[in-house]
Order: C-alpha cells, then sequence, then structure tokens
C-alpha cells in the first residue's frame, strides 16, 4: 500500500462514515461526563470535510489534511474543532510537499498531530482525554516505523484504541468532565474514543486489517 | 490610528453585545465580534475569528490587534487562527476576563496605547476585579505587598474638577501615565495602575483623589495625577 494523497482521502472519507455511524455512542459518552455534542459536533465537521474535499481535490496528503484542519476548526464547534485542527494541521506541516509517506515520515507525522493536541490543550498523558489515545498511538507508530507504512497505520489504530479504553477507570482533570471530579472515573472519555475511530479509519483506508477492538 | 480589538465568544449575542459595551466607552475603536459558529449556534469558527481579524488588522493601520476570549474553546479557536495569520507578530492573546478585560482594553486603545499596553490594561482589569491586585508600579503584573519599594511616602490630595468626575478615560489616562513610572501608586487605596479599580472608585465631581506614592519616582507619580486633575483631564472647555 502507497500511502499517497488517495489514501489520505480514502483516510478523512472513511473518517466521515465512522463519525457518522458512531455518532449516538460518542454523544452517549459525552452525555456522562462532557455536554453530549461530540458526536454530533464530530458528524458536522467531518461532513464538511468531505464536502470540501469534492470541492477543491487536494494533490498531495498534506494538502488533504490541511483543508481537514480548516474544515473542522470552522464547522465542529466544540473544543474538538481547534484540537483535531490542530493536529492535522501539525501533521499536514510536517508532510510537507510529499507525494508519498513512508513509515517514519508518518510517524512523525502522527507525533507532530499529538504534539499539536497537547500545546493546544495543554493536557498531560492520564487526564482523561484524546491525548490517552494519542499518545500511546505515537509510541507504537514510531516502533513500527522500520517495518513501513501499513504496519505504523495498524500500530498506531491498536494502541489508539487500547488507549481509549483505558480512559475508563482515570479521573479526568481536563474539559468539561473535569468538572465532575471523581464522578469522571468509569466512563469512557469521547475524545479518545473519536481519536481511535479516526486512526482506525486511517488503517482502513490502508486496507490494513485489525482484530476486534477491545471492550 | 489605535490598536483594534476582536472579541471571540461561545455565543454570537455575547460576541455583539459586548462590543456595543465596549464602543460607548470607546467610540474610535474598530472593535470586531467573532461570536456562535458559523450556523449561529453556540460554539466557535475559525472562519468567523479570522474573518474578525482580518477586519480588525486591515483598519489597525499596523498598530495591531488585541483578542479577548470567552472559555476554553474560544482560545483554542484564537490560538488556532494565530497559528494561520501571516502576521501573527501584530496580534496579541489577553489572558483576561471578557467583559472587564474588553472594557479595560478598549479605553486603553481609545487613549492611544500600544497594543502590548492595552493587553497589560485587560489583563489587570481581571486581577482587579478579583481584588488580588496589590498593584506594581510599572503595571507588569499582580504581585503581594512585599514589592512595595522602600523610600519615602509622597502624598497628595486633589479634588476632582471636571463635571463628569472619574470615569474610563480620566481612568485610563491616570493608570497609563503611572505605568511608565518607576513608583508604586494608590489612589484611594487601590491600584494606581488598574484603569478598572480607578473606575470602580466611582469618585464624582468635588471629590477627593488621595495619591500615595512610594519609590524613585514617586513624587513624579503624586504631581502626575495632580496636573491631570488640575487640567480636568483635558475636559474642562479652555476659559
Amino acid at each position: 500500500m502507497v500511502l499517497d494523497v488517495q489514501w489520505a482521502i480514502a483516510w478523512l472519507t472513511l473518517s466521515a462514515k465512522a463519525m457518522t455511524e458512531h455518532r449516538e455512542e460518542l454523544i452517549e459518552l459525552d452525555r456522562a461526563i462532557g455536554d453530549s455534542d461530540h458526536g454530533e459536533n464530530m458528524d458536522r465537521g467531518f461532513q464538511a470535510v468531505v464536502a470540501k474535499l469534492a470541492e477543491t481535490p487536494p494533490e498531495t496528503p498534506g494538502a488533504a489534511l490541511k483543508l481537514a484542519a480548516m474544515a473542522l476548526m470552522s464547522k465542529v464547534g466544540g473544543a474538538a474543532g481547534p484540537l483535531y485542527g490542530t493536529a492535522y494541521l501539525r501533521a499536514a506541516t510536517s508532510m510537507g510537499d510529499a507525494t508519498e509517506l513512508d513509515g517514519g515520515a508518518l510517524a512523525t507525522a502522527l507525533e507532530a498531530a499529538r504534539d499539536g493536541i497537547v500545546a493546544r490543550g495543554k493536557a498531560e498523558l492520564g487526564d482523561k482525554t484524546m491525548v490517552d489515545a494519542w499518545s500511546p498511538a505515537v509510541e507504537a507508530a514510531q516502533a513500527a516505523a522500520v517495518d513501513g507504512p501499513g504496519p505504523v497505520l495498524r500500530a498506531a489504530a491498536e494502541a489508539a484504541a487500547a488507549g481509549a479504553v483505558a480512559t475508563d477507570p482515570l479521573v479526568a482533570r481536563k474539559g468539561r468532565a473535569s468538572y465532575l471530579g471523581e464522578r469522571s472515573a468509569g466512563h469512557r472519555d469521547p475524545g479518545a474514543a473519536s481519536t481511535a475511530l479516526l486512526l482506525k479509519a486511517a488503517a482502513d483506508a490502508a486496507g490494513e486489517t485489525l482484530p476486534e477492538s477491545p471492550e | 490610528m489605535t490598536v483594534s480589538l476582536v472579541v471571540v465568544s461561545h455565543s454570537s449575542k455575547i460576541a455583539s453585545g459586548a462590543v456595543d459595551l465596549a464602543a460607548q466607552m470607546a467610540p474610535n475603536v474598530v472593535l470586531a465580534a467573532a461570536g456562535g459558529t458559523d450556523d449561529e449556534r453556540i460554539g466557535t469558527s475559525l472562519e468567523k475569528v479570522m474573518a474578525a481579524l482580518d477586519e480588525a488588522l486591515a483598519r489597525s493601520a499596523g498598530d495591531g490587534v488585541v483578542v479577548l476570549t470567552d472559555l476554553g474553546s474560544a482560545v483554542m479557536t484564537a490560538e488556532s487562527a494565530l497559528e494561520f495569520s501571516s502576521t501573527p507578530e501584530q496580534i496579541l492573546l489577553a489572558d483576561a476576563p471578557l467583559i472587564e478585560g474588553l472594557v479595560a482594553a478598549a479605553v486603553a486603545a481609545e487613549s492611544g496605547e500600544p497594543r502590548d499596553a492595552v493587553k497589560a490594561a485587560a489583563e489587570a482589569a481581571g486581577a482587579a476585579w478579583a481584588g488580588t491586585a496589590v498593584g506594581v508600579g510599572n503595571g507588569d503584573g499582580v504581585t503581594g505587598a512585599g514589592t512595595v519599594p522602600e523610600g519615602p511616602l509622597e502624598t497628595g490630595e486633589f479634588e476632582l474638577i471636571n463635571p463628569m468626575g472619574m470615569h474610563a478615560r480620566p481612568a485610563a489616562k491616570i493608570a497609563g501615565g503611572l505605568s511608565s513610572l518607576d513608583a508604586y501608586v494608590t489612589v484611594n487605596g487601590v491600584d494606581g495602575t488598574s484603569i478598572m479599580a480607578l473606575m470602580a472608585l466611582a469618585v464624582r465631581q468635588g471629590g477627593t483623589l488621595r495619591v500615595e506614592a512610594r519609590g524613585a519616582d514617586a513624587e513624579r507619580a503624586v504631581r502626575y495625577v495632580g496636573g491631570l486633575v488640575a487640567r480636568g483631564f483635558g475636559e474642562i472647555q479652555a476659559q
């Protein structure tokens, strides 16, 4: 599998599909510890991404992600907009004008995305946020970088899914859920859950099949 | 020209209402509202923020823009807009409560302060309302009482002769001038470099300002306030 602009477009298109399919699930997760708009916001944001892709077809993976960043920051509305928008923007900057990505470039782009989220949201590992899915994904991606882009995507997706599950017992220290204090424990973080879905879409777009996600 | 201001809020009503409020005190300052999402829901939109920034920058003639925000993701959207901007060095984000910060920033901009001073005025406003501003003479933030410099206490008492008494513009003139002096100054017990604290004194015509100052420029500080009061803050027509 070559990771070119077609892969990037497929990733974003499958992301939109996943956000629509898991919309109610994300709403339910967010209802428990947030303001229950995450599913709706992500769905709307990614529909806007798909519309933009059709309107102005990008020519490189980086251009595709930059376009997605703009659309997400303008259409999501909630905190996920600037967070995911920054992630995609930093990843796009890291990819530059490259027309194809190897394992190393992909792992570096994922790291840049994670660093963007941390810089924007000021959350640390263990705060029960999307960082808890992104950080293990980045580490797994870096470890798999020498094996090529397919294994990087697969490793990142698996680690993100496990990271999302691991937020269940955590007490939130950032975002709306942090107002709940101890009562936030026992619920999965919606941002970590959507991150797992988005990174699974990235692997799916490259034809990497994943085992059933852990529950 | 003056520094322009941009208000980023989750609600378009809050953003436009805040702009209306500030415009009353700062008729010559460009105020741009970026509230709500593109389809007028609660939330923030990068496109709206970037459009407001572009307008504000274009009309600031190089003096730049200070941005006031409300809740968390408004801050993040404003930061993201900076990341897209071609002139980020002309834009400052103020870490201040929206309304109090905006009013203080608007008054500071109206009196011709540069953008870093406008930002500082907004940030000092939050501390003043929280009752924590003990005040440090150069206006660079909030510090404890331990920072009062050594030296003799200079004092002065001045009766306000301007008809409107203490309000936003006199407060801005006092705070602006005192900020540039090396002195710890209080006016009727509040931080003399805080526009909001001075406004909150609400001293009327005929009322008295008691200035107490310590530090190298203490005497100048007292004379400065005395001079402003004697000239009626420039609000009295020459005879």
